[in-house]
């Protein structure tokens, strides 16, 4: 049931009804040169007044059921298509919710999103052509077909002649467009990227004084860009001219044929005007259906990768188990390993402990795997290695909400939402009342700023938190974990913007905290940890040293490396 | 600008290719007339066909020769309009980008740094697409919409001015049902645009921090939210939808019924005598083509007005001041590297004063490490010698020359400059080191590869120094570093900047890229901002910046010593517990 067409069946009443009321339209728009024929036939060539009369007001009643019919099917395909995209987007923002994080970097945040709104948009529009015109344009084209046939047989040989032409005319040119266009985009995307290193490099670039390059770089891509679109203007240049000189000699034929069928008297005046009527409504319907043509194969790829996001099975499933409210529980790494992609590990092999209320610090360089080990820990990710056990109960089979509740990170980028300060903290604990929201700013140094703003609690938030320097974000962050009184805090290098005074106030309070968490500082400062129970330090995906500082200092020669780089001279 | 100013700036962009412009109008005219003429002949023909054994078969095939010449011709004036219409537009474009892109290198950075980076993106891809499609492309359509509604007005007053008469006086209804429909619509269309912000916002957001989310159990409520804004949007959207589609059913509603109006009145006349069935047939092929073009050109006027307001953007940005001088020659580079900062006074904002009768001299080959809090002045400090801003007072003399007397071209010259984030372009390995110097042999570019320790990692790559970097390559941020570094290598300039050249790397690479500093600083005045303390340890003299002056200065010992600001900052890095 994942698959869109799947998400038709709240709309049943919309589809079925949508497109027939657009096939009554159609039928009256088909009869319309019918009664003309007959008011010429008739009408005028017996001099009935009262006919012409009669039958001018049958097509002025068509006229006016035909609006309403068509009126209602725009409803229909309004509410079908809106509520169709509102269905989707509900579903795949609900499953982009079910990912792992690993799943959502294979797909990429910026390609979720794209999927999430403009491809939702785009199979939205479709659908709303599907109901209006997709039974609507065959239908007129068969049905020009049917009445030319009904009218005279030979003569409609002609219309199956120019549908032939037409679609082949089309389909040619509609390859060759497709195949054009793409070069275009490239050109197109050519010219922004040129744009945007410019953008990134200004300085640079003056600082070379090479400005007179970038300009000739760009003129060039602006160039190629000129001449893709005139290729491409050719082309679809070609599109009006050629159907309309199919059709008008269509016209030319049906003439001359119909001279002769006339004169045999196997054909009426009227019927030939009719004939001619038709092969024109024909003719616009073709063109409408080509156009249907290009949107469906646009919405058929976007329909394509929301479904690719909606059959993807989440990759982590929480168990039933309750998480005992027991904070003694011990945390245990056993031979775990990750890796990202088949072959490659990010982490290898990686076993420790925490004991309760353990202070433990992870060092290491970029790309180590310390970040690996900080998503592991609330099964952001899982190992496919090894085994995480959380007093003897390997973390799978605890309910993700429990375990997310006791293990807490607080991640490397301090990433704060739109809205208050209070909302912001109530990501920790929903219930949580004034008071302890501000105990836990307390905790996190993170009072006296947010007194000092006229609004405290209520202070609003701009997306990313961007109106608070680097150093309060990171502390209500910090705060952020803290609501919610976890039994692990991890903190994934998110002291980094803090100086050493409220870098170290920060640390003992933690340790003040009544039932402290056990907390596992990761940092590339070896201040911020030295003090630790205990130090891991990790190396290109393994650990290479286990220990205190003191221990660390004289027997793991990474660590000696780091301590060497960041230390003064008089403490070497 | 007013939209007829806008208008009237845009076509001297045209102006070029004006030639162009009017073969299209002319091949627009002809085309309109040719097309027009197909249902007057096909109702002649018509006439030649009334009944069997009534069928005059040479004027049956005369008009139908003439019929077929007639819509290749119209085929053919179309092809050749469209042609001089793309030309022309695409060239205008093509010269509107190129002009926008210069203007972006002749502002001065005090212009961009005050820009969105996205608005300039903006403006050079997308607003000019916009004019193009719907200025350019628009103004034909315009022209042969309206030249095509008074050809059918003339060829129906020719038939018979009285069935005419009635068909304009259903026109008016049909304008009436677009402008309601278009006025309402305006309105949802803005509501639907902010709601749509609103919800990408959301997502951006939400999506972004899907591993926050999760991890604080915020799914459900993040879902809530979401769907709030996606209830309303969807509210809205079916409103616009089916308002907006209401368009093509009305103007066809009215157009059945100029059709049935054509009809009996003409059967009426053709009744009377007053025309012929031919006529007739011709009559209503024109009724039920008359009201299109109005349809048309309601759409070229919305996508006319919001292509201004494009035009207005870029034209903004032609308008914006340019540097003084933009001479990109000048001499090589002589002297020795002496700098001195003479009563040099700056501010951003007139009313904010930053730095104030600043004054240093520099010796040739010393280290000058600067540090300080952010927004001390540090980054003002080198806006200033490599002139991206101008000074408001005082002088700043290199080998005792005032550097406004120099372009920028020979100023710059002097100095190699490498920033926290390294600047990679899409280009092979050896096209962007060669940045600075792009006729450097391939021996000189090893050279300087070699010395910033890069030489053994461009050797791994299967495709060494031609190697093409794009998104596929990925290189590290202490690899790029490394690259910059050679980049400046290769031009050997007397004086370098390195601006937190090392703060987003980690620790073991920045041994390796403070190795190359080291190396490439010798022999060099130097100015080195870190946030670092250990990497300016080595300075000859380190300045204590806040608020924009120079609290202390000496070498690392010496401040030590002093015991005030820097060791406070010093103490605050590195002291133990």
């Amino acid at each position: 049931m994942k698959t869109i067409v799947s998400y038709f069946r709240y709309f049943k009443k919309e589809l079925v009804f949508g497109p027939l009321f657009k096939l009554a339209e159609a039928i009256f728009e088909l009869l319309v040169p019918l009664v003309m024929a007959r008011i010429i036939d008739v009408g005028i060539a017996q001099k009935d007044l009262a006919y012409i009369l009669r039958q001018g007001g049958v097509i002025v009643g068509f006229a006016l059921v035909g609006i309403a019919c068509s009126l209602t099917c725009q409803y229909f395909a309004a509410r079908c298509s809106q509520g169709m995209g509102t269905e989707l987007r509900r579903a795949v923002y609900h499953q982009i919710n079910l990912f792992s994080a690993q799943q959502v970097s294979q797909f990429s945040s910026s390609s979720l999103i794209t999927r999430l709104t403009n491809d939702v948009n785009q199979v939205q529009q479709a659908v709303a052509m599907l109901i209006r015109l997709a039974i609507r344009a065959p239908f007129l084209v068969l049905g020009s077909l049917t009445m030319a046939m009904v009218i005279d047989r030979t003569m409609a040989l002609i219309f199956l002649a120019a549908i032939v032409v037409i679609a082949l005319v089309l389909s040619v040119l509609m390859t060759c467009s497709s195949h054009f266009f793409r070069a275009v985009q490239r050109q197109l995307d050519r010219i922004s990227q040129i744009t945007q290193e410019n953008l990134e490099g200004q300085r640079v670039i003056r600082a070379f004084s090479r400005q007179r390059l970038e300009t000739h770089r760009f003129d060039e891509a602006a160039q190629a860009s000129y001449q893709a679109s005139m290729r491409v203007g050719w082309i679809s240049g070609l599109f009006n001219p050629a159907t309309q000189i199919v059709i008008n000699l269509g016209i030319v034929a049906l003439l001359y044929c119909g001279s002769f069928q006339v004169n045999g008297g196997a054909l009426s005046q009227g019927n030939l005007v009719a004939l001619v009527n038709y092969m024109t409504q024909m003719f616009l319907a073709l063109v409408v259906l080509a156009n249907l043509f290009v949107i469906f194969t646009k919405a058929a790829a976007s329909a394509g990768r929301i479904e690719a996001v909606l059959k993807t099975e989440p990759a982590i499933i929480g168990g039933i188990t309750e998480l005992s409210k027991d904070k003694d529980a011990v945390l245990e790494m056993d031979k775990v390993s990750f890796g990202y992609s088949e072959g490659e590990s990010a982490i290898e092999q990686i076993s420790f402990t925490i004991q309760p209320r353990q202070t433990v610090g992870l060092i290491g360089g970029t790309g180590c795997g310390k970040s690996t080990i900080v998503q592991l820990l609330p099964r952001l990710i899982d190992p496919t290695a090894g085994e995480i056990r959380l007093g003897g109960v390997p973390l799978r089979e605890f309910s993700l909400a429990d375990l997310r509740r006791q293990i807490r990170i607080v991640p490397q980028k301090a990433v704060l939402f739109s809205g208050t300060i209070r909302e912001n903290l109530r990501w920790g604990n929903q219930d949580a009342d004034d008071a302890a929201l501000w105990q836990a700013l307390t905790l996190a140094q993170a009072r006296d700023f947010v007194e000092a703003m006229p609004q405290r609690l209520d202070t609003l938030l701009v997306q990313g938190g961007k109106n608070c320097s680097g150093g309060q974000r990171q502390r209500l962050c910090i705060a952020r974990a803290l609501v919610g009184r976890p039994s692990l805090l991890v903190l994934d290098d998110s002291t980094s913007a803090l100086d050493y005074q409220t870098d170290a106030r920060l640390r003992q309070s933690l340790k003040k905290i009544e039932g402290s968490p056990a907390v596992l500082i990761v940092s590339q400062r070896i201040a911020s940890i030295r003090h630790a129970d205990f130090i891991l330090v990790m190396d290109q995906g393994r650990l290479v040293g286990q220990g205190t500082h003191e221990e660390l200092l004289d027997t793991c020669a990474v660590y000696q490396e780091i301590v060497r780089s960041q230390t003064r001279e008089d403490q070497r | 600008m007013s939209q007829s100013a806008l208008l009237r700036r845009l076509l001297r962009y045209v102006k070029p290719y004006s030639l162009l412009l009017a073969m299209a109008l002319v091949f627009a005219l002809l085309q309109v007339a040719m097309t027009l003429s197909a249902p007057v002949i096909i109702g002649q023909a018509v006439d030649a066909i009334v009944a069997a054994g009534q069928v005059d078969f040479i004027r049956v095939t005369q008009t139908l020769t003439a019929l077929a010449a007639v819509v290749i011709l119209a085929a053919l004036f179309q092809l050749l309009m469209t042609c001089c219409t793309n030309v022309c537009c695409y060239r205008t474009i093509r010269d509107l980008r190129m002009q926008c892109f210069a203007q972006f290198h002749a502002l001065p950075l005090a212009t961009l740094d005050k820009t969105q980076q996205g608005d300039f993106m903006n403006t050079l891809v997308n607003d000019i697409d916009v004019i193009s499609d719907g200025l350019l492309q628009g103004f034909t359509q315009l022209f042969t919409g309206v030249i095509t509604i008074v050809g059918t007005l003339g060829f129906m007053l020719s038939i018979h001015p009285g069935i005419t008469l009635a068909v304009v006086l259903i026109t008016p209804l049909s304008f009436g049902v677009a402008s309601f429909i278009a006025s309402r619509s305006s309105r949802l269309f803005k509501q639907q645009a902010r709601i749509k912000g609103e919800l990408s916002g959301f997502a951006e957001e939400r999506v972004n921090g899907q591993s926050l989310v999760a991890a604080y159990n915020q799914q459900a409520v993040s879902e809530a939210a979401f769907d709030e804004i996606n209830q309303r949007l969807n509210q809205v959207g079916t409103q616009v939808q089916f308002i907006s589609s209401l368009t093509n059913p009305c103007t066809r509603f009215v157009n059945n019924l100029a059709y049935a109006a054509v009809g009996i009145i003409g059967a009426l006349t053709a009744l009377g005598g007053g025309m012929s069935v031919g006529q007739l047939t011709s009559f209503l092929s024109y009724a039920s083509q008359y009201t299109k073009p109005f349809n048309e050109i309601s759409g070229v006027v919305t996508e006319l007005q919001a292509s201004l307001s494009s035009c207005e953007r870029v034209f903004h940005l032609l308008d914006q001041p340019q540097e003084s001088d933009q001479a990109d020659q000048g001499s090589g580079k002589q002297g020795r590297g002496e700098l001195r900062l003479e009563h040099v006074s700056f501010r951003y904002q007139a009313n904010e004063p930053l730095i104030e009768d600043f004054n240093l001299t520099v010796k040739p080959g010393q280290k000058i490490a600067i540090v300080g809090p952010t927004g001390c002045g540090k980054t003002t400090l080198i806006n200033l010698l490599m002139r991206f801003y101008e000074i408001g007072g005082g002088v700043i003399r290199l080998d005792g020359v005032d550097t406004r007397t120099l372009s920028r071209h020979e100023l710059r010259a002097h100095f190699g400059m490498v920033l926290q984030d390294s600047w990679i372009f899409r280009g092979t390995i050896r096209e962007n080191i060669a940045y600075g110097r792009p006729d450097a042999s391939l021996a000189d570019v090893e050279k300087a590869a070699r010395q910033a320790h890069l030489d053994y990692f461009i050797h791994q790559l299967p495709q060494g120094y031609d190697t093409l970097l794009d998104e596929t390559v990925s290189l590290s941020q202490g690899q790029k570093q490394l690259l910059c570094i050679a980049r400046v290598l290769l031009c050997d300039p007397q004086i370098l900047i390195l601006d937190e050249a090392t703060s987003s790397i980690d620790t073991r690479t920045e041994l390796l890229v403070q190795s190359a500093f080291d190396q490439m600083m010798q022999g060099r005045t130097s100015f080195i901002v870190a946030h670092r303390l250990s990497t300016i340890e080595q300075a000859d003299r380190i300045l204590v910046m806040n608020h924009g002056q120079i609290l202390e200065q000496g070498s690392h010992h010496e401040l030590l010593k002093q015991g005030s600001f820097y060791s406070q900052l010093y103490n605050s890095q590195f002291a133990g517990e």
